[in-house]
């Protein structure tokens, strides 16, 4: 899903950088107001665990391959915007380290898969586990559909923002400029292969995830706002 | 012990399972992820590398690419463990760094 330099263009470049600034900056600034200090170990485990959950790639034998992300977990465990910061930071270090996914596309990825996901993710585990006991059985599986519904939007766009480019960027002859696919093509893909392999790995992780911390750390499952800090606890 | 150190823990594991990420799509035949290919694999796929793909696919030259070390393409599968298994940790070290240092910057009024 992430997607490379050369496959999106300038306009569509530009425009994802600029919806995302935004985003960015009321992302920074809630963090800023709302997470503790005790908080920013599992802000960087959130980054680091997204980081390689997405190096672990899985095989659709003799086609293609895709990965699960963690957005949904780490919004779970964080709230979205602390998971909007997370996400980006492991998306930045990837494109600008490894190569993976391209830097013109930060903006594209970013939105995708750190602002999206990880906001549809929590928003649809918020709704399926209203009002339950932390323990509950329906939480784990909230997490699962969350992550399950959320990666496959996050699919979903991505093949949307590929599928547009040959509408968008075409020479006179027809020849595509950047991704050569279009709708008909790039969406039905990115979307069959997520919803049949990718997106049952990333609910999977999500509800494996929430399972442990329901029997090891319960109080990580708490509502953000009930977690007991005191006042005088510094923030940032 | 805390469940904090044991997610630490947890990471650490996961760096060393990473080479999976490599073997299974070889083994299982995979090629690369749909819409990340190459420009020669571009070529193969639809006949021709679209022209701002080709000009815009060589903008960054990053220093690990595809979680390897510069030039090892031909490598072998064991080789490409170890220098995956390095990127993990490398990506996980600078991702933990980054938080810090924004957490840093944030609390900074």
């Amino acid at each position: 899903m992430h997607i490379p330099d050369g496959y999106l263009g300038p306009a569509t470049c530009g425009f994802f950088y600029l919806v995302m600034l935004p985003i960015w900056t009321i992302a920074s600034k809630i963090v800023k107001k709302t997470l503790s200090v005790k908080q920013v170990p599992m802000l960087a485990i959130g980054a680091a665990f997204s980081f390689v959950i997405m190096m672990l790639n899985i095989p659709i034998p003799g086609g293609t391959t895709g990965h699960a992300v963690g957005a949904v977990i780490v919004a779970i465990l964080l709230g979205p915007w602390a998971a909007c910061i997370a996400i980006t930071v492991a998306l930045v270090i990837q494109a600008l380290l490894f190569g993976d996914g391209g830097i013109t596309a930060i903006g594209a990825n970013c939105f995708n898969m750190a602002f999206v996901m990880p906001f549809t993710g929590y928003y649809i585990y918020k709704a399926i586990s209203y009002k339950t006991s932390v323990g509950s059985k329906r939480r784990v599986v909230a997490a699962g559909i969350a992550g399950y519904v959320a990666l496959n939007i996050a699919a979903g766009l991505t093949g949307l923002e590929f599928g547009l480019q040959p509408l968008l960027h075409h020479t006179a002859s027809g020849q595509a400029l950047y991704c050569p696919y279009g709708l008909k093509v790039a969406l039905p893909v990115m979307l069959g292969e997520h919803l049949l392999v990718f997106g049952w790995v990333e609910a999977v992780v999500t509800a494996l995830v929430i399972k442990y911390l329901q029997k090891n750390s319960p109080e990580l499952l708490m509502e953000l706002s009930l977690r007991g800090r005191s006042p005088k606890q510094s923030r940032f | 012990m805390k469940t904090i150190t044991k997610l630490w823990i947890g990471l650490g594991a996961l760096v060393a399972l990473s080479p999976l990420g490599l073997f299974f799509p070889v083994y299982f035949k995979a090629g690369s992820a749909w819409g990340e290919w190459g420009a020669d694999e571009m070529q193969k796929l639809v006949g021709y590398i679209p022209r701002g793909l080709e000009k815009f696919s060589r903008l960054w030259s990053a220093p690990l690419p595809d979680y390897a070390f510069k030039g090892w393409e031909n490598k072998s599968l064991a080789s490409l463990s170890l220098a995956y298994i390095f990127s993990a940790a490398v990506g996980i070290l600078v991702c933990v760094g980054v938080v810090y240092l924004l957490a840093k910057l944030l609390s900074k009024k």
